[in-house]
């Protein structure tokens, strides 16, 4: 096939840097780390009220693991359990969380923090909270009409 | 003879060119119920930003996620899909030959079927049995009807798009070893893509939802039914860009009085749409539980392969702008720009369309960068998003399709009167669409949500940084409104008023510069080989997965 002078030049500039784009994102991916929230442990949702780690909703602080402190919440139609988590500044936080009904979105305003909780499937991410102040948990997936109302607060506060 | 005199013959034929008349009626349904969804979607589309803006309520307990499902489901659905299978139709009739009686009848079936399903999937939503908003996420469960008018809607197109195959086989037919008409071609692309994307979405409703709705089983597989969703959801919004892509490609050249570049890149950019249209959806669930990160980001690769062919089409659009303004007489870099037609609304509303692309295909590779789409996901940066790609650049270009073609399919003209209130309606658009994706991306990169009513979340702080971004969507929205109404008020002195004449179905002739086109790029079997391929590479796995490791299903929920 018969592309154009220019073309060419046009195709090999925008091919080299979707290369290049994908390369960045692969190495942040595998080399980094750097993967979105992609958990596969699973759970009965109907009774994750009595399995652990949701039988405890909240903040604890864990040892001899990857991060210093699990963050847990269990998410329902329409609100968060527990509504206030608090964590203290520069912690490596675990956040897991699951639903006990429908989906539901756990985002961190104006982070990264964001994952969508589904019932059945237990959601993780680890980050480290290196900014201080109160931070609003939205529920960013439609879960019925009480939606917009479905939110908590992370509080992240200088260590006692 | 030389060639010259021939090909101005050809282009003058091409002007003449009048569609069969029961052809015309046939694409004219399709145009009166896209339009009646217009309206009706838009005016839900007003309510749902007063409402967000704090200072206005629904009426009568209206519940705003009742609005929102009949916007989503009207534009979104039916709007687009009724607008495509009309104009395709009337495409296929001008550029391939008019139907024969029983390809024209299997498209009145796919009429007809689409339209049933429509009104059983509205009067759901009208009875408030169906708030599940247009991607209706198990395990928020609608009324089985609502699903079957939705699944009718699909089996409807399947009708449609037979109709249009047909016809082109049988050109072919009659045609051996002769590359078969552009746009004829671009149809059947366009209808393959969309027949493999509807089977993913086909199953979740027949073998998923329906038999769920109707109490047949307790349980459904949330996982599965989002991700069959997704196998659709993204080759979707590609049936939605593709139609604007032949407009862009096959008759805005004309309109502007200049050739298509290259009859053989356009095919290629097609058949790369096709390819990579399928197995991307994941990408719209990189922050799900459930599915590996490694799978995820295969799919991310496939998505962004998708750069090539958009970039092979902005080359070959502004390589046909420019040869036609330097044509004209334009010189320097860009002082050709000057010679091309503003004022002429068939070429004006649809590059308005093709720059709004730029930065709406910027963001969707935003959306689908792996970690970058945790900042945004399900943000109503995301909302800000779509309204630029199918909202904008898609819908201008349809917008100024109609102001040629329904003049064109009721004998009448396109008045300089309507040309210019088609200009305004543009402008319009394009000022309103921009106030309110700007805002929405703003808001959304502050954390803003989607699909939520108005909340001051608590009185949070960050929750009133959004508001002045949502009175800005409220201003947007009026005018996009006004927009709406204009364009209804143009369609109909079209349907029923400006004077009788010939308006010309525009359909461009290739550059003489072009090359022949590769026989390959029609060699249909072998594109469904490898798309299937690729559809089995990159599903069958997580598929699988998904299912061997499934979690207890889950019960409906009808929590609005």
């Amino acid at each position: 096939m018969h592309f154009h002078k220019y073309e060419k030049y046009w195709l090999t500039f925008g091919v080299g840097s979707l290369i290049v784009f994908l390369l960045i994102t692969g190495i942040m991916a595998f080399h980094n780390g750097s993967h979105p929230p992609s958990a596969k442990n699973t759970i009965n949702h109907e009774k994750v009220e009595q399995i652990a780690p949701f039988d405890k909703p909240g903040v604890h602080k864990v040892s001899g693991k990857d991060w210093d402190y699990e963050v847990v919440v269990l998410a329902s139609a329409f609100f968060y359990n527990p509504p206030v988590l608090e964590v203290p500044l520069g912690a490596k936080v675990k956040f897991i969380a699951t639903s006990k009904d429908v989906v539901h979105g756990f985002e961190i305003a104006k982070t990264n923090v964001n994952m969508m909780l589904e019932p059945g499937y237990i959601s993780e991410f680890v980050t480290t909270v290196n900014k201080k102040g109160e931070f609003l948990i939205v529920c960013n997936e439609y879960c019925g009409v009480g939606h917009a109302q479905m939110h908590s607060i992370l509080k992240v506060v200088e260590p006692k | 003879m030389s060639e010259q005199p021939i090909e101005v013959n050809e282009s003058f034929r091409s002007k003449l060119k009048k569609i069969d008349a029961r052809d015309a009626k046939l694409s004219m349904a399709h145009l009166y119920v896209a339009f009646i969804a217009l309206f009706l979607g838009g005016l839900a589309g007003l309510l749902q930003v007063l409402v967000r803006s704090g200072s206005f309520e629904l009426p009568w307990g209206i519940n705003y996620y009742q609005v929102l499902t009949v916007h989503g489901v009207l534009l979104g659905l039916i709007l687009t899909t009724f607008f495509i299978f009309g104009f395709q139709t009337a495409a296929m009739s001008v550029a391939v030959g008019t139907l024969s009686s029983n390809q024209r009848r299997l498209g009145w079936i796919g009429f007809w079927v689409m339209t049933i399903g429509t009104a059983m999937a509205a009067v759901m939503v009208l009875l408030n049995e169906a708030s599940v908003l247009y991607t209706f996420y198990a395990p928020l469960q609608a009324h089985w009807i609502f699903y079957a008018g939705l699944a009718l809607v699909v089996v409807g197109s399947w009708i449609a798009a037979l109709s249009e195959a047909l016809r082109w086989m049988k050109w072919r037919k009659d045609h051996p070893k002769q590359t078969t008409p552009l746009l004829g071609f671009m149809v059947v692309c366009n209808n393959l893509m969309w027949f493999i994307a509807t089977i993913g979405v086909a199953t979740e409703v027949l073998f998923q939802l329906l038999p769920w709705s109707l109490g047949f089983v307790d349980r459904v597989d949330i996982l599965l039914s989002r991700t069959l969703f997704w196998s659709f959801g993204h080759a979707l919004v590609y049936f939605w860009l593709l139609p604007a892509y032949m407009i862009w490609y096959a008759i805005v050249p004309q309109i502007i009085g200049g050739r298509i570049f290259s009859d053989a890149l356009a095919r290629l950019s097609f058949i790369m749409f096709v390819l990579f249209s399928v197995p991307v959806g994941l990408h719209h669930q990189l922050t799900e539980p459930g599915v590996d990160g490694s799978w995820k980001f295969l799919q991310v690769v496939l998505t962004m392969m998708v750069v090539i062919p958009s970039l092979l089409t902005a080359f070959s659009l502004f390589a046909t702008f420019e040869l036609r303004g330097r044509e004209l007489g334009g010189k320097g870099i860009f002082a050709w720009l000057k010679k091309l037609p503003w004022h002429d609304v068939r070429f004006f509303a649809p590059f308005i369309g093709m720059l709004v692309f730029i930065p709406g295909g910027a963001g969707g590779i935003v959306n689908a960068s792996y970690q970058m789409n945790q900042l945004i996901h399900n943000t109503i940066w995301v909302t800000g998003h779509f309204h630029l790609t199918v909202a904008t650049a898609v819908m201008l270009t349809f917008f100024g399709a109609t102001y040629w073609l329904v003049p064109h399919l009721t004998g009448r003209t396109l008045t300089k009167e309507m040309n210019k209130l088609g200009i305004i309606q543009t402008i319009l658009w394009a000022l309103g669409m921009g106030i309110m994706s700007i805002s929405m991306h703003v808001a959304g990169l502050m954390g803003a949500p989607r699909r939520s009513s108005f909340s001051d979340y608590g009185g949070a702080e960050i929750a009133k940084t959004w508001l002045s971004y949502q009175i800005a969507q409220a201003v947007g929205g009026t005018l996009l409104f006004i927009a709406i109404i204009l364009f209804l008020y143009i369609f109909i002195k079209l349907c029923w008023a400006t004077p009788k004449g010939h308006e010309e179905f525009p359909i461009a002739l290739v550059s003489d510069h072009a090359q022949e086109t590769p026989a390959i790029l029609e060699n249909f079997k072998l594109w469904i080989v490898i798309l299937v391929a690729l559809v089995l590479i990159a599903y069958t796995y997580p598929i699988y997965d998904i299912i061997s490791n499934a979690p207890l299903g889950s019960k409906g929920y009808k929590l609005w």
